[in-house]
């Protein structure tokens, strides 16, 4: 299956070792051999990296993948060819599927269809409740041994405060995180999108950002109370950041996401488009919870990933089929397809100046897996270590490229982006040793 | 949907004169009505013209002209509204048009036919015009996307309702003459109105000053203090004694009773006492004010039955005007609209 590859002449930026230099990089047996300049090659094949960045492939703590239930949505097969094309090498799988993933025998079946299917490695994320009613926790032991690497009822927070309360007291047992989607429903119901004048503007109904952030604020509080390790699933709004970074000053067991869109798009996108403009666009491709918020959110969700209070970047890959969001708005799914923008559109904020590029790779690397431990699963992912799983990505921070949702290899086309230019690409992905993605598209 | 019912057959043709000529149809360049968000002064006088002509019309011994013969007009309702729909069919009779009424379920997405769809049957049965109401903010900008007849909102969940805004705005007209510097007091549910939000695009974009006055769990989000161009520029008062003093025009919105059930105020008693419209409170502003309500009224509660019936309403001219304004809206949009005629 693996290759003998050898990257030659690119800028190889690997965080987690502080490595940012002009180097050659040695993939044997599925694994880095060497990453060093002027690296022998005898007969590997070659891949020429000068004028690209070459980094620890991109890890995804929150991707949805649909499958088993949804497959009409997107599968394994297709989800990971997504992942590949964007650059991750590892997606985590969120576990609201139907069956939602909060058995053995579920966990088991995404495992081996994975093991058939995938052409990059998924990590399952078990359920908190059974049938992710929110009412009696999983078995979140068997979960642990199946190979979960965390537990979310992700689609909906975790409402009750005690079943929180106990589900990071258990959890603690097994060394793994409690992933929240913060929104308190009480607050948030009926809302499609965030509150605000552009709400008022098309008169839909809006969530006001104190539903994400008071929910933070219990699970930052149940956190300190039993020294549980909580995730915080794309945090959308300042007052969140600033809870997760008192949290952390603290020494709370805290960790935060944030997603591409939430840092680069605001809920103007929903009235005017990710294009701008003056006409009303009642965007459903732009309907996502959380909600896209107002610029001064998305200015504390930078900041807080520059200064490392959100640990890392996860797309929340929502995949839907074009039915469920060609109605009216009240109507469309909640979600984007994130996993093929989410380097360029992060790139947004390298162009910019508010993030340097070896932040960004780090916050796609070994960010996520620091965040989550899943170097326990894992030993070396994320870094480009000796001996570490030989996922690699290459990118061209400057490429331009036009987004076209109809050569996604998602089976969810259903982003705001369509249309839109974005500099920074993807130009192979390396997992495992294989060579699974390889930029056809026309770059300028 | 669920019934399409047959158009009734045409009446003979009176042999009238076209209508009087509207001034300038070169500044008429929309195909759909959807809001008056982005609706300029030039527009706005035309539809204010051009409804004086059709005033003109219905005032005639024969109201019926041929203007839009062979065109059909399907009113599409998925919100039951007697008063609106049959504003509109009539609108179109008197322009002979063919309409026909669906009353398409509440819920399309139950029915299993989606909005998109059904436009699209529509068009093909031979559709100019399609009126559409619909509980759902957004829907007719969704039809209208995807339609190549004409799309008029007839009101979509709490976003706008335009003709109701430019009937009202014809009826201050009448007895104003124009509304800048004029003070128009809205009062009640503005957070659920979207009467009230076309009203304060179209009377803003006009220079009148207008205050909404609610509690303020009925106050959208991010009105005050809003942008330029984000929202329409309105001064927010939540003490309607002080919103009406030296008012021009007041008009009382419909407080539904889920509202109260829902939590935004304590409950009716409250809620009229505080907030409605009577007449020590109507003596506060001028003393020429007049009353306004889109319809329909809870007499007792937004407004007290002397104040709805008394000198001051000019409730029911408002509806009076409702088909001549929508016999504007639809004879200017079909200028551009109406594939069939061009
Ligand atoms: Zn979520
Ligand atoms: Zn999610």
């Amino acid at each position: 299956m693996s290759e003998r590859l050898v990257i030659r002449g690119g800028r190889v930026i690997d965080p987690a070792r502080r490595l940012d230099e002009i180097a050659d990089v040695l993939v044997e047996d599925g694994q880095i051999v060497e990453v060093a300049r002027g690296v022998a090659g005898d007969g590997a094949r070659e891949i020429d990296a000068r004028g690209l960045v070459v980094a620890p492939g991109f890890v995804d703590v929150h991707t949805h993948l649909r499958d088993p239930g949804l497959e009409y949505k997107e599968d394994i097969a297709s989800g990971t060819r997504a992942a590949a094309r964007g650059g991750f090498t590892t997606v985590c799988a969120m576990p609201n599927t139907q069956p939602a993933m909060d058995n053995r025998a579920t966990v088991e079946y995404v495992l081996r269809k994975a093991a058939g299917e995938a052409i990059v490695r998924v990590l399952p994320i078990g359920a908190v409740s059974k049938d992710r009613a929110g009412r009696a926790l999983a078995e979140l032991g068997d979960l642990a041994e199946t190979g979960c690497i965390g537990f979310s009822d992700d689609g909906a927070p975790v409402g009750d405060a005690t079943l929180m309360r106990r589900a990071l007291e258990y959890a603690s047992a097994f060394g793994l995180p409690v992933i929240d989607h913060c929104e308190e429903p009480s607050l948030s119901h009926d809302a499609v999108m965030h509150e605000g004048w552009v709400a008022t503007r098309l008169g839909l109904r809006g969530a006001p950002a104190a539903a994400e952030s008071s929910m933070v604020e219990r699970d930052v509080a149940l956190a300190a109370a039993t020294g549980g390790h909580v995730h915080i699933a794309h945090v959308s709004t300042r007052a969140a950041v600033d809870a997760v970074r008192r949290a952390k000053a603290r020494g709370v067991q805290v960790t935060a996401e944030v997603t591409p869109h939430h840092l680069t798009l605001t809920d103007e996108t929903v009235a005017f488009g990710a294009r701008g403009g003056d006409a009303l666009l009642y965007d459903t491709d732009a309907k996502v919870n959380p909600p896209l918020r107002p610029q001064d959110d998305v200015d504390a969700c930078i900041d807080g990933l520059a200064d490392g209070t959100i640990d890392c970047v996860a797309t929340d890959h929502a995949p839907h089929a074009l039915i469920e969001k060609l109605c009216e708005f009240d109507e469309a799914a909640f979600g984007i397809s994130g996993l093929e923008t989410a380097f360029g559109l992060c790139m947004r904020l390298v162009h910019a100046g508010r993030l340097d590029l070896a932040t960004l790779v780090e916050r796609m690397t070994i960010g996520p897996v620091r965040a989550l431990g899943l170097d326990r699963a894992v030993p070396g992912i994320g870094t480009l270590a000796t001996g570490a799983p030989a996922d690699v990505v290459l990118v061209d921070p400057d490429a331009q490229w036009l987004v076209e949702p109809e050569r996604f290899a998602s089976k969810g086309k259903n982003t705001p982006l369509a249309g839109v230019t974005l500099r920074g690409a993807v130009i192979a992905t390396i997992a495992a040793g294989r060579l699974v993605f390889e930029s056809e598209a026309e770059l300028v | 949907m669920t019934t399409i019912r047959t158009p009734e057959p045409r009446p003979a043709e009176p042999a009238a004169p076209a209508i009087a000529p509207s001034p300038d149809e070169t500044a008429w360049r929309r195909r759909h009505l959807l809001d008056l968000d982005d609706f300029g002064a030039e527009e706005i006088e035309l539809l204010m013209t051009t409804t004086d002509a059709m005033k003109e019309v219905l005032a005639r011994e024969v109201p019926r002209v041929p203007a839009l013969r062979g065109s059909t007009i399907i009113t599409l309702f998925y919100e039951n509204s007697t008063r609106t729909r049959s504003s509109f069919e009539l609108a179109g009779k008197v322009l002979g048009a063919d309409v026909i009424n669906v009353a398409a379920s509440s819920s399309s997405v139950t029915k299993g036919e989606s909005l998109v769809d059904t436009v699209k049957t529509l068009q093909a049965i031979g559709a100019d015009v399609i009126i559409m109401r619909h509980g759902r903010s957004g829907a007719p900008y969704l039809a209208a996307r995807h339609a190549v007849c004409s799309i008029v909102n007839a009101g979509d969940g709490l976003h706008a309702h335009p003709t109701q805004a430019l009937l009202d705005l014809y009826t201050m007209r009448a007895r104003l003459g124009d509304v800048r510097g004029r003070k128009v007091v809205i009062v009640g549910d503005v957070l659920h109105s979207r009467v009230a939000r076309s009203d304060m695009w179209l009377l803003t974009s006009l220079g009148a000053e207008v205050v909404v006055c609610a509690p303020p769990t009925l106050i959208p989000q991010g009105l005050a203090g809003a942008g330029e161009g984000q929202l329409p520029p309105v001064r927010v008062e939540t003490d309607l004694d002080v919103a009406v003093r030296d008012a021009d025009v007041v008009m009382a919105l419909r407080m539904q009773n889920e509202r109260m059930t829902g939590g935004f105020v304590p409950g009716v008693r409250e809620y009229s006492r505080l907030y409605q419209v009577n007449a020590g409170r109507l003596a506060r502003a001028k003393p020429a004010a007049f009353v306004m309500h889109p319809g329909p009224m809870n007499e007792g509660i937004e407004i007290s039955h002397e104040v709805a019936h008394g000198l001051q309403s000019q409730v029911e001219e408002q509806v009076a005007n409702g088909v001549a304004v929508r016999m504007a809206v639809l004879w200017l949009i079909t200028r551009v609209g109406g594939r069939s005629r061009t």
